[in-house]
């Protein structure tokens, strides 16, 4: 699908004039005097003002978006706990996507605060926030893998499989032959 | 029993429609059944039958219909032949210790056998094989003993058969096999030598010796036991007890000198002696006679000076030569041809040829049959002949011939023909190994077995109808046959799993075959010369077959061969043999009589540039001889040297001696190879209290996998695994013969580990109450052995594992991670390490004829434990069954590292016969043979019967089964990329449709 729009939309011609603008606001011209680039300076205040509640809007959306992991964890919590500690295919299931989730939104940190993105917002303390619990998931996810067995944590894993040690002595014999 | 260890293929077909839950649960289910479906069977296994070598034939070809002859052999085996094709129509093995000392049909439909040294007479149905009925003589063993059957003489519809043998005469009834009359003829040292029944009297005659120089004549009634009449006689040179009937009132014996015959004659009370001179028939005559059993009216054969003479008694002192014979040969009894004619054969042995010729009564001097066939040269001499007559359509007399050949293999001759053939001398297996098959190599065509292309189609698409169950009853048995025949287990190269090989096994007769692990059928066979009788080893017998040279990296052209050893008579310091065979071809390579005897054998872990393994033969004198003799592995062996012990566990000293080797003093270079034995340590059992009962090692060639066992908790345990561990068991001795003739107090058993390098003793452990017989088997860092508990009444079964306590403390895991431990350095026993062992005992129902383990190529697959029951069938019992860690309530971790609560006796699932419903008669001995897939094991049997199948202890966990339907996996996948291009197809279309909207 995606490659089929690329392909249509490979060129195109406007036929109308104003072609720097889109084309639902350039049907009508402007009027007569109005100077798009003049300035009003009471809007000028309005827009400021609007600005700030943007910015604190944006600041407690990226608040929001810090704490998600946190829903996330709880519910991650609650189904490991539902999936018990043997290795079956459900356990195995949760504990990786517990491991994927928050690795995949380490990943796309710099994306998931991207909207928010302001010169006034301090978006760093929410994504520092968003990060920690993100680790936290992590290693909640690593934690489960370890209770499942899964991790070489035990003496066990790093000699199960150390071949018998060789003996110096060969010794035959037995009863005699008859 | 058959069906109730094999499982209906339906069964299959619903599990196979349950999901993958189910699939799952099974897996992890606590017994895992490795059973087999019903068709399944002879897919990867192979059951062949034998009787062994033959000792007596009777024919019974009189009546119309099945020809058959019943035969009795040094197996213990009673068995009727079909005689048209030599397959066995029943068969039935007695006890080991069972001896038949004859056999014999009676009222033309009762097969009688006289077994254990005359005292156990039975009489089987002729048709089946079913036991009519056994009775018990009393009858004292030293005695030699004989069956006679009265043939026509009834009283009422009875016959009566007569056992005897020392002093006693047994007459007991045909029908029921009750004891008409005993006559115990009350004369000390009576050797009765034959009975016979002149023509149409009611009386019987017995003859025989009493003491060396009394001969005596009895009369008996037969309806009685009456003694009718009784005369003796005193012969003044003795006899020396061999004697020969010649007529129905002239026996002809031996005097005690053995330089003489004697004729005696005997008519009415007068026995008259005659002596008579050898001298005018044989004119250079010296030495000792030996007289041979012709049973023939009126002829003798005798042996002087390794040549036989055939002789005619004209009178009690008049003899008439008639033929010399050389060796080889053999004589056949006599055949009544007619009421006053007989036949007996003679078979003569001329390089590869065997004449045989027919003599009747009328005319000595010829035959009236001669016929020359040409044998196969691996098939030895021939070493007994039964002959059996038929009437031709031109009314004259035609003769059948059954041979047993000296590889104790049967043959049966007709008209200078050989009808059919048994390779019996398999029943008596002693020792086998095995060997690869060669690689295939590029060029060699193996002809015929590759299936085209269609065919193969055919043959999947057949396996798809099956599977989906739309098959047709005939598709089904088309189906179950190319499974049958499938030749790609019967080609003679390598495969890839390492299901292929060669099983190299010797024979008693001292025959070495190859057989193929495909179908059992025999590659190749060598009847050894240095096995065989000849003036410089006179009596030869084989010993032991060990892998000689398997070329894996040097000398890759070169074939591998095996070793087979022997020895030249029974005493411990008889001189040994040695052949080398190749294991492709069966030809020898080298055989050669050595100058010491042979009391150890000792394959070393060692191989020279060649790949010849190093063998370590010991002699009666202790000393070690190292084989083969080159520089080159005198090179290898000095570096070993120091390094290199042995043990001998003497039986009858109760004693176990160690020994290490050290260079003669003075270096002869005739003497290089020999070493002399030092004694380092012994261990001698109180003689009062214990006595060896068995002893067991580890396989030398067994691999452990890991030295590390993850218990609970993933806690680790180090196991002891050492090759140098030995099982001893010992009994007390007054508990050491049958389980019953010692009571529970008396009765103890001590089991002892021992290592057979320091001498050290590991472990030992007292069972209270418990006697032989034990039987053991080592395998890693355990033990397993099987005894009788007299106090539960019982068969119990105790595993014992050992643990190796210092290093447990190997438990850090940054320093495992980092390598830094040394756990895998070469441990010398010398250090003397600690060690834990832990111990259980189980209850189990069976009494055991031999015990094994399975093997595996890497050692990672789980053990399995192959049980030879009593009832001649192998039983597989996973190694999970005897842990010494199993409770009665396991933890919850204990139970996902899969330990079974604990049971007071072994369960014996039925599903888990490796045998299914096949019996291997006289079952002794298994063997596992690794595969190069890691989850499988072949396992051969031997005993009287082969039985040869391969098994999966923990599944085939790394392959598909056969069943698994190549065509169904083909056609999906057809199926799936058909389905991709399409709807890719699909929506290339509509995407088009919505650009042009």
């Amino acid at each position: 699908m995606e490659k089929g729009k690329g392909l249509a939309r490979r060129w195109a011609v406007e036929f109308a004039e104003n072609s720097s603008y889109s084309s639902s606001t350039s049907d009508v011209p402007d009027p007569i005097g109005f100077n798009r680039s003049a300035s009003d300076p009471d809007d000028a205040n309005a827009s400021r003002q609007k600005k700030d509640a943007e910015s604190a809007w944006k600041s407690q959306k990226a608040w929001e978006v810090a704490q998600a992991p946190f829903k996330n964890l709880l519910m991650m919590g609650f189904m490991m706990w539902m999936a018990g500690s043997t290795v079956h295919l459900f356990s195995i299931g949760i504990t990786f996507s517990a491991l994927w989730q928050p690795i995949s939104a380490l990943q796309g940190v710099g994306k998931v605060f991207e909207p928010y993105k302001d010169s006034k917002v301090d978006i760093l303390a929410p994504k520092l926030l968003f990060i920690a619990l993100n680790l936290a998931a992590l290693a909640l996810g690593v934690w489960k893998l370890n209770t499942l067995g899964l991790l070489p944590s035990h003496a066990s894993d790093w000699v199960s499989s150390l071949p018998p040690a060789p003996e110096v002595e060969y010794s035959g014999g037995g009863l005699p032959i008859h | 029993m058959g069906s109730s260890h094999l499982r209906p293929r339906t069964a299959m077909a619903i599990r196979a429609r349950l999901g993958f839950v189910i699939l799952l649960s099974l897996f992890f289910s606590a017994t895992l059944s490795t059973a087999l479906y019903e068709d399944q069977v002879g897919l990867a296994d192979w059951h062949h039958k034998y009787i062994g070598k033959v000792k007596h034939a009777v024919f019974h070809t009189q009546k119309t219909g099945r020809k058959r002859v019943v035969v009795s052999t040094e197996e213990n085996v009673v068995a009727s032949l079909d005689l048209r094709t030599g397959f066995i129509f029943w068969r039935n093995v007695l006890g080991k210790n069972d001896h038949i000392d004859q056999v014999d049909i009676a009222l033309g439909k009762y097969v009688v056998t006289l077994s254990s040294g005359g005292s156990i007479l039975r009489a089987w149905n002729l048709p089946d094989g079913q036991m009519i009925w056994e009775s018990t003589l009393p009858v004292s063993t030293l005695s030699k003993s004989s069956l006679y059957v009265l043939a026509n003489m009834n009283v009422g519809k009875d016959n009566l058969i007569l056992v005897f043998g020392g002093s006693s005469i047994h007459a007991l009834s045909s029908m029921d096999g009750q004891i008409v009359w005993r006559k115990e003829l009350s004369i000390d040292s009576l050797e009765i030598q034959q009975i016979f029944q002149p023509h149409d009297s009611d009386i019987i005659n017995a003859v025989g010796f009493v003491g060396s120089s009394e001969f005596v004549v009895y009369q008996i009634s037969y309806r009685t036991g009456e003694v009718m009449q009784q005369s003796k006689a005193s012969f003044e040179s003795g006899f020396c007890g061999e004697a020969s009937l010649v007529f129905d009132n002239l026996v002809v014996a031996l005097d005690a000198s053995k330089s003489s015959l004697v004729s005696i004659s005997f008519k009415n009370e007068v026995i008259n002696f005659h002596q008579i001179n050898l001298s005018d028939l044989v004119p250079d005559f010296s030495g000792k006679v030996t007289l041979l059993p012709l049973k023939f009216n009126g002829m003798l054969a005798i042996e002087i000076a390794s040549s036989i003479l055939l002789l005619r008694v004209k009178g009690a002192n008049e003899l008439e030569f008639v033929e010399k014979i050389s060796h080889p040969f053999a004589f056949s009894d006599a055949l009544p041809l007619s009421k006053e004619q007989q036949a007996f054969a003679i078979l003569q042995h001329d390089e590869s040829k065997i004449h045989f010729k027919v003599k009747s009564d009328n005319d000595l001097r010829n035959e009236i049959l001669k016929e020359t066939i040409q044998m196969d040269s691996q098939r030895g001499n021939i070493e007994k002949v039964f002959i059996n007559n038929y009437i031709r359509t031109d009314r004259t007399h035609g003769f059948r011939f059954l041979v047993v050949m000296e590889d104790h293999s049967l043959l049966l001759i007709q008209q200078g023909e050989i009808v059919w053939s048994r390779e019996d001398g398999l029943a008596s297996i002693v020792d086998s190994t095995t060997s690869e098959l060669p690689v295939e190599k590029e060029g060699v065509s193996v002809a015929e077995v590759e299936h085209n292309l269609f065919e193969w189609l055919k043959g999947h698409l057949l396996k798809l109808k099956g599977t989906l169950m739309l098959a047709s009853p005939d598709e089904v048995a088309a189906i179950q046959a190319i499974r049958l025949k499938s030749s790609e287990k019967n080609k003679m190269t390598r495969d890839h799993n390492g299901f292929r090989k060669l099983i190299i096994v010797l024979t008693r007769a001292g025959k070495v075959l190859a057989l193929h692990t495909g179908d059992g059928r025999v590659v190749w066979s060598v009847l050894l010369p240095a096995l065989r009788r000849s003036e410089t080893c006179g009596n030869p017998f084989a010993l032991r077959v060990y892998q000689w040279q398997v070329p894996h990296h040097h000398a890759m052209h070169e074939n591998p061969s095996v070793l087979v050893v022997g020895r030249c008579g029974h005493g411990f310091d008889a001189p040994g043999i040695f052949s080398i065979v190749d294991s492709y071809t069966g030809k020898v390579q080298n055989s050669l009589i050595l100058e010491h005897s042979v009391s150890h054998i000792m394959p070393l872990p060692l191989t020279d540039s060649t790949e010849q393994r190093l063998h370590l033969i010991i002699d009666a004198k202790l000393q070690a001889h190292l084989y083969p003799k080159n520089s080159d592995s005198l090179k290898h062996f000095f570096n070993e040297m120091p390094n290199i012990y042995w043990y001998s566990v003497e039986v009858e000293k109760n004693k176990i001696k160690g020994y290490s080797l050290e260079s003669k003093a003075e270096l002869d270079t005739a003497e290089e190879y020999v070493f002399q034995a030092k004694e380092l340590w012994s261990i001698i059992f109180p003689s009062e209290s214990e006595k060896i009962a068995v002893t067991a090692t580890r396989k030398m060639n067994e691999i452990v996998h890991t030295q590390a066992k993850v218990v609970a908790d993933q806690d680790v345990m180090y196991k002891y695994v050492s090759k140098n561990i030995l099982f001893v068991a010992t009994v007390a001795p007054k508990a050491a013969g049958e389980i019953g003739s010692a009571t529970p107090e008396e009765a103890l058993l001590y089991a002892y580990l021992i290592d057979t390098v320091s001498g050290r003793i590991l472990h030992r452990v007292c069972h209270q109450g418990a006697q032989g017989p034990v039987h053991a088997v080592v395998s890693e860092n355990w033990v397993v052995y099987h005894y009788f508990n007299l106090r539960a009444h019982r068969y119990e079964m105790s595993v014992i594992e050992i643990y190796d306590q210092s290093r447990a403390d190997n438990k850090d895991v940054w320093k495992l991670v980092l390598g830094k431990h040394n756990l895998t350095a070469p441990v010398s026993l010398y250090s003397r390490p600690d060690v834990m062992v832990k111990s259980q005992s189980y209850f189990f129902t069976h009494s055991v004829k031999s015990m094994a383990v399975t093997a595996t190529a890497k050692g990672i697959t789980s053990k399995q434990l192959l049980i030879g029951t009593i009832g001649d069938q192998v039983l597989a019992l996973d190694k999970r069954f005897l842990d010494p860690r199993r409770s009665v309530n396991p933890t919850q971790s204990e139970k996902e590292e899969g330990i079974i609560p604990l049971t007071d006796s072994l369960p014996i699932v039925p599903q888990s016969y490796i045998t299914h419903s096949l019996q291997v008669e006289g079952l002794r001995s298994m063997v596992t043979i690794p595969a190069k897939l890691e989850s499988t094991t072949l396992v051969f049997s031997y005993g009287v019967d082969l039985f040869f199948t391969r098994i999966a202890p923990s599944r085939t966990y790394d392959s598909l089964t056969e069943d698994f339907s190549y065509a169904l996996l083909l056609i999906t996948i057809v199926v799936l990329v058909a389905a991709i291009f399409v709807t890719w197809a699909l929506s290339e279309k509509k995407e088009l449709k919505e650009k042009w909207r």
